[in-house]
């Protein structure tokens, strides 16, 4: 599969500072992929530098094959992180804009934006300024300006910040159907339990630097899986069959999944008699394998509640 | 290339109508009224205190007899040649004359209110003044004393004046006006242009709506399209205004002021102006740019742009004194120098008819007017994005500008 980005050695420094320390990434084409950090961890000049918005001060980036992000422009759709409108345009012609900058023609980008301002349910406001929008009215024309010309390339710089819970599954649905369309769409996010729901792959990054790369499956999977066991009788020589570590919690057991699998350990249970009542292997979540990975004070600056929160 | 101009059109069409659609646009159009109205306020408050004021009177202490001569000689004179060629006479105390020492005395004295006394004898008159006031009135108390001590006629005679339509002198002269009003007409309106969209392009900074633009399109675009609707509402400007000042002078039935035409002709002269006016502005507008780049906040754009519009008034003022050097060295340097070149060869166009000049300035304006976008457009991704250097992919890179200058991002 080829990949929508590619950075090799990327840094960005301003005034001494390293926001971007030596990023090496690959984002593949069709995936919905998270970028995952605390705030100020690096993630908008990560995607202000791939997207060609700045330059970097060292390393290569390729977007969408092009080492010149800027001549891909038509394909890619952006959300930047600071939202901005004119606010004395009215919706339907903020999108229309928004497409006609990306190369579509201004009537087609009109029709298209009424279209998708009906599908967002905010056809009534069309023709409203964004001065008489609500603050998430707004941030929907904006996300409509972001797809109206049917980019390859979607990037959202911290999309679900300001949105309520309705207005967060609605962008969850839509980044879904984009994805369904074979479209990559890249999002950045302080908030875990968004890319445990929609990404197939992810970056972690703290202090500028990539700390995981990769599927969220193996991001998990560097943990092992947590047992939970109950057993009827506290004592027997299947007690030596349980893991070192193994946390006692009244007819409790907890420990970690070992590296032989859970057979072993089962077929010790029945021959001891130790009358299993109930016995559950629990999957890491998205978190404790970023807790593992970017350390738990980083984790600590990620714990912002949210609606649907995982976590 | 093509890229640049379509989004630049995007970009233009944009601002235009957001322009042409807001109130500010009204505040653009009645703008010129202002200064107007208080050029015609000051004017006449000015007239009316420089003739409440400047009645200078001089005092003559000679003997009666010479007094009288000199006084009546003002009059036969000053009616003749205008009561402001004179300054008003009073007759002072004969005593004093006889005396001779009390002139310093009479000047002093807040109720004569005297500039100058003259004493002595029509021969030998003397003249007592500040420095200044003596500089000012000694040729003219000389010719008065001249005519009252020869006792001939101060009938001048009557002279018989035949009109022409033009002559060399005069076609110079009047043409240089045009050149003049030409020159100052195109300085007021880039400097009110570039002005606004330094403020433009200030806002679009404090909206955010730049990092859209910047991930969408060149920034060339970004800064082409925004210069080229503030031309395009200029001219929407330009047309209301002459409009309006056509209609005004035929409701109120006033003649159109007559100017000479232009060496190169009136249609030549309007088109180049126009051209010229584009050009100056396009070069100033992308300079204010460069500085909107530099700074952060409104404050800072105000603090910054203060010397360049000095140094622009220099400028314009360096391009007018030129007018009257046609063909000189200095003249020629205005008119090579890119950011006085527009209001010189205005000038040019109104005083000489070769028009090959102005395909050259021309061409020179464009370039160097590119320059300068290119530049302020650098300074706008270093300063304002913060942009690195390029990374080590030099494919990023595009060429050097014009093959000289290295230009990134």
């Amino acid at each position: 599969m080829a990949n929508a980005i590619e950075a090799r050695g990327l840094v960005k420094q301003f005034d001494g500072f390293r926001a971007v320390d030596g990023v090496d990434l690959s984002i593949p084409d069709g995936s919905i992929f998270g970028i995952l950090g605390p705030n100020g961890a690096g993630k908008t000049t990560m995607l202000r530098t791939l997207l060609g918005i700045i330059d970097p001060d060292e390393g290569t980036r390729s977007l969408l094959g092009s080492t010149r992000p800027i001549t891909q422009s038509r394909k890619v759709g952006y959300l930047p992180e600071e939202r901005g409108l004119y606010q004395s345009m009215r919706a339907v012609d903020t999108i229309a804009f928004m497409g006609a900058l990306r190369g579509m023609p201004l009537k087609e980008a009109r029709d298209k934006g009424r279209v998708l301002l009906e599908e967002a349910g905010l056809g009534y406001a069309a023709d409203r300024q964004i001065r008489q929008l609500s603050k998430g009215m707004a941030q929907t024309v904006q996300l409509m300006g972001t797809i109206v010309h049917d980019p390859r390339l979607i990037v959202l710089d911290e999309p679900f910040s300001g949105l309520d819970a309705l207005n967060q599954a609605k962008l969850e649905r839509m980044i879904r159907a984009q994805a369904e369309r074979g479209v990559t769409v890249i999002f950045s996010t302080h908030v875990i339990a968004h890319a445990e729901r929609l990404c197939e792959s992810i970056a972690i990054i703290a202090k500028g630097k990539i700390s995981f790369d990769g599927l969220v499956s193996a991001a998990r999977d560097r943990l092992r899986p947590q047992v939970h066991l109950e057993t009827e009788t506290r004592d027997g020589a299947w007690r030596s069959a349980l893991p070192e570590g193994t946390k006692a919690e009244g007819d409790w057991w907890h420990f970690t999944l070992p590296e032989t699998g859970v057979e072993p350990l089962l077929k010790a249970l029945v021959e001891g008699k130790a009358g299993v009542r109930s016995l559950s292997i629990e999957r890491p979540g998205l978190h404790d394998a970023f807790v593992a990975i970017a350390g738990e004070s980083v984790a600590a600056e990620m714990n912002e509640p949210v609606a649907g929160d995982l976590t | 290339m093509r890229e640049i101009i379509r989004a630049a059109f995007v970009i233009g069409r944009r601002d235009f109508t957001a322009i042409i659609m807001s109130k500010a646009f009204i505040f653009f159009l009645i703008g010129p009224l202002f200064p107007v109205l208080v050029g015609v306020a000051a004017g006449s408050l000015g007239g009316q205190i420089a003739k409440e004021a400047d009645k200078p009177v001089i005092g003559i202490a000679m003997d009666a007899g010479s007094t009288q001569k000199m006084v009546d000689t003002r009059k036969a004179l000053a009616q003749q040649l205008g009561e402001g060629w004179f300054p008003e006479m009073k007759t002072l105390d004969p005593a004093a004359s006889a005396g001779g020492t009390d002139q310093a005395a009479y000047l002093a004295d807040k109720n004569n209110n005297l500039i100058a006394v003259v004493s002595g004898t029509l021969d030998k008159p003397v003249l007592t003044a500040t420095a200044g006031k003596a500089d000012q009135w000694d040729d003219e108390i000389a010719l008065l004393a001249g005519y009252a001590a020869s006792g001939q006629s101060t009938d001048l005679p009557k002279l018989d004046i035949k009109l022409v339509k033009k002559s060399a002198g005069n076609v110079k002269e009047t043409r240089m006006l045009t050149g003049q009003a030409g020159q100052v007409l195109v300085f007021m309106l880039t400097m009110l242009l570039a002005g606004m969209v330094l403020s433009n392009l200030v806002e679009e900074k404090a909206n955010k709506i730049i990092e859209i633009l910047a991930a969408s399109i060149p920034m060339e675009s970004v800064f082409l399209g925004k210069l080229f609707a503030m031309l395009a509402m200029s001219f929407v400007g330009l047309i209301v205004w002459t409009s309006v000042g056509i209609g005004a002078l035929s409701m109120l039935g006033a003649n159109l002021p007559s100017l000479p035409t232009p060496a190169v002709g009136w249609v030549p002269f309007l088109i180049l102006s126009t051209v010229y006016f584009a050009l100056a502005y396009l070069m100033l507008g992308a300079l204010f740019l460069g500085i909107g780049a530099m700074a952060a906040t409104v404050r800072e754009v105000q603090t910054l742009s203060m010397p360049v519009t000095m140094l622009q008034l220099i400028n314009f003022f360096f391009a007018s004194y030129t007018v009257t050097k046609f063909n000189e060295p200095i003249e020629k340097a205005a008119a090579i120098f890119p950011f006085s070149s527009p209001f010189a060869m205005i000038a040019r166009a109104a005083q000489d008819e070769t028009l090959w000049y102005h395909g050259v300035a021309i061409v020179g304006q464009i370039f160097f007017a590119i320059l300068l976008l290119r530049l302020g457009v650098y300074m706008f991704k270093r300063n304002v994005m913060k942009s690195g250097s390029g990374g080590n992919d030099k494919e990023a890179v595009p060429k050097k500008l014009f093959g000289l200058i290295p230009m990134r991002g």
